[in-house]
């Protein structure tokens, strides 16, 4: 018999304790409503509704995700650069507070909205839908999404993108991905900026992506320098691979 | 902090199953939360508090079914159990595990009391 709640005396397995609370009996004028539904159904069905729409329309969408002072920013405008006259970018640029980082953007030279999420620590696919009405993208644009600077809640949240990108800089622990695993196990590219710093730091990078790979074995990797320019061709080659393959919606 | 979100979602889609199956109060959640889906028991407890408050949820106990983490090992094959995203198989003690079990978050039924 189960020590916990006394359930299972008839010999019955541990499979999983659900039984355990299954045999609850409901008092009179009550009655159980079952669910059975992912807590995140309704951003999930709205990132679905995003990603369809990317689809249609032919978006290259990519989720941008990081711990604040990676050097977000200053690689969207080096790879908006990089791309302006080749391919549409557009922005979407989620902070808790202010406007500065859609206005660097927009001085880059790409359309960009800002979310303000106030108190959230992550983007959602409810805001992010809002954010493609308003920027209307044309046809085959690329879409970046710059998500509020933070390793935790924005794992959680489905946006509707290709892929999340995960940008860890060498100013930062080479542990981080040991430490915020969900992140790294979500995405599907890592982006190790600020390398031009490595001469004057003691940070293995080696060490680090052994790390990322025990995360997330099948993450790809790029060493970078949003501010050298070290490593972006072989970004912008990664985008320009991708963009223009099928995707699912 | 996203337990706070993820919960505020939470009540919102029971507001809308009360409107659907017609029913006045709940007086008991279930959860099943998986030991890697990220999403912390304590904060989930902590925020059902905080959201249910002034709603039909309010005063309503929170059952939280803890669901372990399981893997697969790359190396050996072994069907194991992790506490961890990033733990080695305990089995072999060097291969990687892809994991197979435990990023559950789930609603799994509500016990609801007409009006």
């Amino acid at each position: 018999m189960c020590t916990t709640c006394g359930c299972g005396g008839d010999g019955a397995t541990l499979d999983g304790h659900a039984h355990a609370h299954e045999a609850a009996p409901l008092r009179p004028g009550r009655r159980r409503v079952s669910l059975e539904q992912n807590l995140l159904a309704k951003n999930d069905a709205l990132a679905a509704r995003n990603r369809e729409r990317c689809a249609a329309q032919g978006w290259f969408t990519l989720n941008l995700v990081s711990s604040p002072g990676s050097g977000k920013t200053t690689l969207l405008e080096a790879t908006i650069r990089r791309l302006q006259g080749r391919v549409p970018v557009v922005v979407i640029e989620g902070d808790q507070q202010t406007s500065q980082d859609a206005d660097r953007i927009k001085a880059a030279g790409a359309p960009a909205v800002q979310i303000n999420t106030g108190k959230g620590c992550h983007l959602d696919a409810h805001m992010v839908g809002h954010a493609l009405d308003l920027l209307a993208p044309p046809a085959g644009a690329v879409v970046m999404i710059e998500n509020v600077g933070n390793l935790v809640c924005p794992a959680a949240f489905d946006l509707g993108e290709a892929h999340k990108v995960v940008i860890l800089s060498v100013t930062e622990g080479e542990d981080k991905p040991l430490k915020y695993p969900d992140m790294f196990a979500a995405a599907d590219l890592m982006l190790l900026n600020k390398v031009d710093l490595l001469p004057h730091l003691r940070f293995d990078p080696e060490l680090c992506l052994s790390y990322a790979r025990r995360v997330n074995p099948a993450i790809q990797i790029l060493r970078v320098s949003a501010q050298s320019g070290e490593g972006l061709d072989a970004w912008i080659a990664w985008i320009e691979a991708r963009r223009l393959a099928p995707q699912q919606a | 902090m996203h337990e706070l979100s993820i919960l505020e979602g939470m009540i919102q889609g029971i507001q809308e199953e009360a409107l659907a199956a017609g029913f006045a109060r709940v007086v008991q959640v279930r959860l099943e939360v998986g030991k890697l889906s990220g999403a912390e028991v304590e904060a989930l407890r902590f925020a059902f508090e905080a959201v249910s408050q002034d709603t039909l949820a309010e005063g309503a106990s929170l059952d939280i079914l803890e669901l372990p983490g399981t893997g697969l090992c790359q190396d050996c094959g072994a069907q194991v159990e992790i506490e961890a995203r990033f733990d080695l198989c305990p089995a072999c003690g060097e291969g990687f595990v892809t994991v197979t079990g435990g990023t559950e978050l789930r609603i799994k039924d509500i016990d609801v009391e007409e009006a």
